[in-house]
């Protein structure tokens, strides 16, 4: 063991049949494994990371699931409502966003604008903007507009928004500039060589990250009802408070279902176009 | 010249029906989607808030920043990534037996089936749903955030090892096992040096994430930055959420930074 450590801190030269020496690199492994295993060490401290509470309560995640079969099926009518409006939000947050992403993309890509101060202004502003993460969107929505799926729907199209503006460029930032340039050089405007140049090259592409959306949006809209806006969350959290697994059960299946649905539709799409 | 160019001009496909059907389409998807979403106009303080939201977000409070109790900001984000990571590592130690098991190259495709399907189940939950179950399992605290992001990370980690598991470079193998390798060197110079960088990629861009998942997760008070968040929003606080706001933007700019740069680092070969 200790042979063996000594080996991997110091490699052992070898002699090739040339009889030329070499001596093998020192693995990385040797500064990362002791890093990772005092972080580890260091995180379950600060999370009072608990093993005895684990194996005496861990069960119960799992009685908690077998307490959802079977889900209460007669519960289902009172849920399509929100289901269809969850469905709702995130079809229209997502057309939006999606709509929006366009002209800031158009303004994001370094091959179409070329001023370096106004490009890197306006991506630190919407990185930032990005890091924040949905929920907190949707209560700042929910607060201005008042709870609902107003709120919700707003919360979504601003985040697709960011989120698509920054997969579009990065598309952008890829095509082939030379139909670009030709259009730009007999004078057209960059915004009309935009339009009939890189439009085509990318449409495939921003019609697929649109449904990559969609589905992501799909999951979230499902959650937003959590901060009061909107959606199957509320009555997610509703029901578990109450202990009512069954019905749980029930809208999780939903869920599961529906996102199964809308997946498989994208996907038979998105394989087509590409 | 241009003669030529004006008749192919003219010759060019003619795709508005196609064109004005899609657009009308996405109209009508609209339209019918409308009578969910009302419109209420903005709550009767809502203009207030809104510029209270601006004026206390771009005005951060920095001394919280230097406020080094467990309520100040640094340990709070401290918490926050310590979430993070535990809950990457025991998430991608927890994929690692799901990701072998639904590999179409090692196992029967009805095992690969079987457990693709169970990761796919995983995966379509978000975060916050397990949340909201652990809660009631361990209690309210940073371990549960720790044991959510490790149930619902398997979706994404197992999926993603999976395909690099079944990219595999078989050759490597049959050519260690040609110069009379035993299985446990195979596995060792054969298998092991292919995945890893792979497996770290994916697990690097997992923390990436859970960063972000371990700030929403507080909403259910699973420990982190969010519940202060959270609070402090629902008090009206905008300064103090401005300010916990601004520590979270920092982090994550942060990691993602180191991150990218560690992923491409890894993709390019140490």
């Amino acid at each position: 063991m200790i042979n063996w450590i000594k080996e991997q801190l110091h490699p052992a030269p070898l002699t090739l049949s040339n009889g030329k020496v070499v001596t093998p690199k020192r693995s990385a492994m040797v500064y990362v494994v002791p890093l990772l295993v005092v972080l580890t060490l260091w995180a379950m401290d600060i999370t009072r990371f608990n093993f005895i509470t684990l194996f005496r309560r861990g069960g119960q995640f799992f009685v908690m699931i077998g307490r959802m079969i079977p889900p209460d099926w007669a519960y289902f009518p009172s849920i399509i409502e929100p289901l269809i409006e969850t469905i709702m939000m995130s079809i229209t947050g997502t057309l939006v966003g999606a709509a929006l992403a366009l002209p800031l993309a158009f303004l994001s890509s370094d091959n179409i604008i070329r001023n370096k101060v106004f490009l890197w202004v306006n991506r630190l502003f919407f990185s930032v903007l990005r890091t924040l993460p949905i929920l907190v969107f949707a209560l700042l929505f929910k607060y201005i507009f008042g709870i609902g799926a107003f709120a919700g729907t707003l919360a979504i199209a601003f985040f697709t928004w960011l989120i698509m503006t920054k997969m579009l460029y990065e598309i952008v930032e890829t095509i082939d500039m030379g139909p670009f340039e030709a259009i730009e050089s007999s004078g057209a405007t960059r915004l009309r060589a935009f339009w009939s140049a890189i439009m085509p090259q990318i449409l495939g592409q921003y019609i697929s990250i649109t449904l990559y959306n969609f589905e992501m949006n799909v999951r979230s809209a499902a959650i937003l009802g959590y901060v009061g806006a909107g959606g199957l969350g509320l009555l997610l959290n509703e029901k578990l408070g109450w202990r009512q697994y069954d019905k749980v059960g029930l809208i999780l299946f939903a869920l599961l279902l529906t996102v199964y649905a809308i997946e498989s539709t994208s996907r038979l799409i998105r394989k087509k176009l590409s | 010249m241009t003669d030529k160019i004006l008749a192919k001009y003219k010759a060019r496909p003619k795709d508005w029906i196609l064109k004005w059907s899609v657009f009308l389409g996405i109209v009508l998807i609209i339209v019918l989607s409308l009578p969910y979403i009302p419109y209420k106009g903005l709550t009767s303080y809502g203009q207030v808030i809104a510029k209270s939201i601006i004026t206390g977000i771009l005005s951060p409070d920095f001394s919280y920043f230097t406020d080094f109790s467990t309520q100040g900001i640094p340990y709070l984000l401290l918490e926050t990534v310590a979430i993070a990571f535990l809950g990457t590592l025991v998430g991608a130690i927890l994929s690692l037996p799901f990701s072998f098991l639904s590999s179409r190259n090692l196992v029967p495709s009805w095992v690969a089936h079987l457990f693709t399907f169970i990761i796919a189940m995983i995966r379509t939950f978000p975060a916050f749903v397990y949340g909201l179950m652990f809660i009631r399992v361990t209690g309210p605290g940073p371990f549960t955030g720790v044991l959510t992001l490790a149930v619902s990370g398997i979706g994404m980690t197992a999926k993603l090892f999976t395909e690099s598991i079944e990219d595999l470079d078989k050759g490597i193998i049959e050519a260690l096992d040609a110069s009379g390798c035993n299985t446990i060197q195979k596995i060792r110079y054969g298998i092991i040096p292919q995945l890893m960088s792979n497996f770290a990629s994916t697990t690097i861009y997992r923390f990436e994430i859970n960063v972000k998942n371990a700030s929403i997760l507080g909403l259910v008070g699973a420990g982190g930055i969010g519940f202060p968040i959270l609070a402090a929003m629902s008090a009206f606080r905008w300064k103090d959420a401005g300010t916990l706001l601004f520590g979270l933007v920092v982090i994550v700019l942060i990691i993602d930074y180191f991150s990218g740069r560690l992923r491409k680092k890894l993709a390019t070969g140490l």
